[in-house]
């Protein structure tokens, strides 16, 4: 993984200094709410329903073992012992104190770590493909590229004060597991005919009250080019972008009012102006970041057949391997999703139990290495099959091996009412009742591949847009009530799901996703076809029947 | 549940009176002008003979030519932020100042006026910060090639010398002369660039 040099410290520690003398000029009085508000948001402290809330980088989801033991320290701390890991690959606490918060940050920069541009109107975290160095079908590592971004990113001097916040994915597979297309920026890594390194750049996607899946605005942007092409287009946004209205201020309507053609042609008039300026990218530049994605020094190994014995020997180990066990590239390898959603459970929270616990397996058997996914749940990315049974009991150990990756009970959810100021309607609840409606593992695994989404508000950071099945909370005459969406998909045929009838209160909402998952099981071809399959198939009527049926 | 059951009021805000604005201070390399030789002209209001004057960009465009003859006058625009810099860009070589206006401290606009004032049309006069300029911005403008700055700031000057040590390393190369951290790292390998 990327290690700070000098560099990186020393500008992570000044940022420390300098949080703590906004904070003092705020405590002293110096400056407005609204001042200080944007201040504190460009280092991840917003002000939530009931306390000040911390949300903490991790650059492209990567974490080791002894960062993890100290987002556990800080748990305890200065919080109530537990942290909420985001769709965006990032990690919250909801309880700390203004006052604490520069300490944080201190605390944050002993292991490399900061709050950094993870709020504001400016480029975000970005975001990548949680089994990066492992999975079999990337071109390359795509965090060579995050990393890359993230340097270039951080206190831009130029695009700190964009209309709008700024969110960049990026992938280097055909599958996409990371909703890129849902991002304001999503770059696809390719190989060209050449065989040298390409990105196709989408530009203008976003959920929230108007969601877009980003069109292509460009196809084979070399690599060397890269940053000057990003340079252009937020430059283009940051002159053109909407600023009268917030709900109109990202790019995605930028985007579509222009159209992507004027979009695309305006950006490459721009581009051509600085294409071969200062921001190209030198081979030896990209090399040096390359050199630290290096994969880890595996072992020449067959497939385990300890592996394959422990899977006859245990029925639950064996179900956990099915679910939450992923092929590797490396032979003997695999990856293992360990799913933050146990029956019930608050969706992305770990306790510092946990946390230490996943940081001990990582350390012992992961390569210090571990992942946080867009769905709220932690990767060991680099796992010797041989020791999968170990992992899989010390996972049990903590609670941590539910058996869930990909199925019904594996649901993104945002904070919700329970914490967040924007919020209508409580997002957890509904998850923690649909999670226990489904607790039977042997039905859930007949369900196969679903996503639920539920978000809170119409500002979709639980991406009801583009679940399976979405969930939308809205305050209808002061009461909570619920909009069920179908059809949408976040993957590389990225889709927004569609609103079906009048909503429901919460209450009804877990019989409502019942009975659509017995008509699908009703209708599907045959145990492969999965839910959005046969409802892109068969289409949405008896679905949507089902929904509001008897 | 209603929402109003479930929201309540954070008793964590911290409670300070709002103090009176403060008055921009204009701050030319860091220390307070004693005095500005610029003035802003209203575009109803008839350019005197000689001395600076500012102008907005509309009175560039139809004015600009007899602006620029003034014996003895020095020229400025006050470019806003919804302004195109390209109109102004014939007139640059007779401006001795180009003011950039942030109409709100939040309106990252003038930051690219900037930086394409300097970087793509080489302007070498002044460029300055006007509007709603807080101290927090300081660090980015000093990076896009301001280098005067009507500053809102208890002590400008203060905040002006801890804007400018803020960071003293940066990633990426933009309008000022600092070599960004990937290309010292180049450097050291022998790479260079």
């Amino acid at each position: 993984m990327y290690r700070y040099d000098e560099f990186d410290e020393t500008i992570v520690r000044e940022r420390v200094a300098q949080f703590r003398d906004q904070v003092d000029r705020r405590i002293r009085g110096e400056m407005t709410e609204d001042q200080f508000k944007q201040l504190r948001l460009m280092n991840g402290l917003y002000l939530q329903l009931h306390a000040y809330m911390l949300r903490i980088a991790v650059p492209y989801g990567t974490l080791n073992a002894r960062q993890l033991e100290q987002l556990a320290m800080i748990a305890r701390k200065y919080d109530r012992g537990y942290g909420h890991f985001t769709t965006r690959q990032n990690i919250q606490f909801n309880w700390v104190k203004l006052i604490d918060a520069p300490d944080i940050l201190s605390d944050l920069a002993d292991v490399e770590m900061h709050a950094i541009q993870t709020s504001g109107n400016c480029i975000r975290n970005t975001t990548s493909d949680q089994f990066a160095g492992a999975a079999a079908d990337e071109v390359e590592d795509p965090r060579v590229w995050c990393e890359i971004i993230r340097q270039w990113s951080t206190f831009h001097p130029e695009f700190s004060f964009l209309p709008r916040k700024f969110k960049i994915a990026v992938v280097a597979s055909e599958e996409d597991r990371t909703a890129m297309r849902t991002h304001d920026i999503g770059l696809r890594l390719r190989k060209n005919a050449a065989g040298e390194i390409v990105f196709d750049v989408y530009v203008g996607g976003g959920q929230g009250r108007t969601p877009f899946i980003a069109p292509l605005i460009k196809q084979d942007l070399s690599s060397a080019h890269l940053l000057s092409y990003l340079e252009a287009c937020l430059r283009v946004y940051n002159r053109y972008g909407r600023r009268d209205n917030s709900f109109k201020a990202r790019i995605k309507i930028l985007v579509s009012s222009l159209g992507p053609e004027e979009y695309g042609r305006q950006v490459e008039a721009e581009w051509e102006e600085m294409r071969e300026g200062v921001l190209k990218l030198p081979d030896a530049e990209i090399a040096a970041i390359r050199a630290y994605f290096t994969p880890p020094a595996f072992a020449a190994k067959r497939e385990s057949e300890a592996y394959a014995r422990a899977r006859i020997a245990d029925a639950a180990f064996d179900r956990w391997a099915r679910t939450n066990v992923r092929a590797h590239k490396q032979p003997g390898y695999a990856s293992a999703t360990i799913s933050l959603k146990p029956i019930g459970g608050v969706p992305g929270d770990a306790s510092a139990g946990q946390m230490e616990a996943v940081a001990a397996i990582a350390r012992r058997y992961a390569f210090d290495d571990v992942r946080v996914s867009h769905e709220q749940n932690l990767v060991l990315p680099h796992v010797a099959q041989d020791d999968l049974y170990a992992v899989y009991q010390a996972l049990d150990e903590a609670g941590l091996a539910t058996p869930n990756a990909g199925l019904i009970s594996d649901i993104i959810a945002c904070p919700g009412l329970d914490y967040c100021d924007l919020a209508n309607a409580r997002a957890i609840p509904v998850a923690q009742e649909i999670s226990k409606r489904f607790a039977n593992l042997d039905a859930q695994e007949k369900i196969g591949d679903l996503e639920i989404k539920i978000s809170g508000c119409i500002n979709a950071c639980g991406h009801h847009h583009v679940g399976h099945i979405g969930i939308l909370g809205v305050d209808k005459h002061g009461e909570e009530f619920y909009q069920i969406l179908l059809g949408g998909r976040a993957d590389e045929k990225a889709k927004l799901g569609k609103i079906y009838g009048k909503g429901m209160p919460g209450d009804a909402v877990p019989g409502a996703i019942e009975r659509v998952v017995a008509k699908y099981l009703e209708l599907r071809k045959d145990q492969g076809e999965r839910f959005i399959e046969a409802f892109e198939r068969i289409g949405p009527q008896p679905f949507e029947e089902a929904l509001y049926g008897a | 549940m209603a929402r109003e059951q479930v929201r309540r009021k954070p008793s964590v805000v911290v409670k300070v009176a709002p103090k009176p604005p403060i008055e921009g201070v204009l701050l030319r390399e860091g220390r307070a002008a004693a005095n500005d030789p610029w003035i802003t002209l209203a575009d109803d209001q008839s350019a005197p003979g000689d001395g600076a004057v500012i102008v907005s960009l509309k009175r560039l465009l139809a004015e600009g030519e007899a602006l620029a003859r003034r014996p003895g006058g020095k020229l400025g625009v006050l470019i806003a932020a919804g302004d195109s810099i390209e109109e102004a860009a014939p007139y640059l070589p007779q401006l001795a100042l180009v003011a950039v206006d942030f109409p709100i401290w939040r309106d990252g606009r003038g930051f690219t006026t900037a930086r394409l004032l300097r970087e793509r049309y080489h302007f070498k006069g002044t460029v300055r910060a006007v509007g709603d300029v807080l101290q927090d911005l300081l660090f980015f403008m000093l990076r896009c090639g301001f280098d005067e700055f009507v500053l809102k700031a208890k002590d400008p000057e203060a905040a002006y010398a801890r804007a400018v040590k803020a960071f003293s390393q940066v990633y990426q190369p933009s309008t000022d002369a600092r070599a960004p951290a990937p290309l010292q790292r180049l450097r050291r390998a022998g790479a260079g660039r």
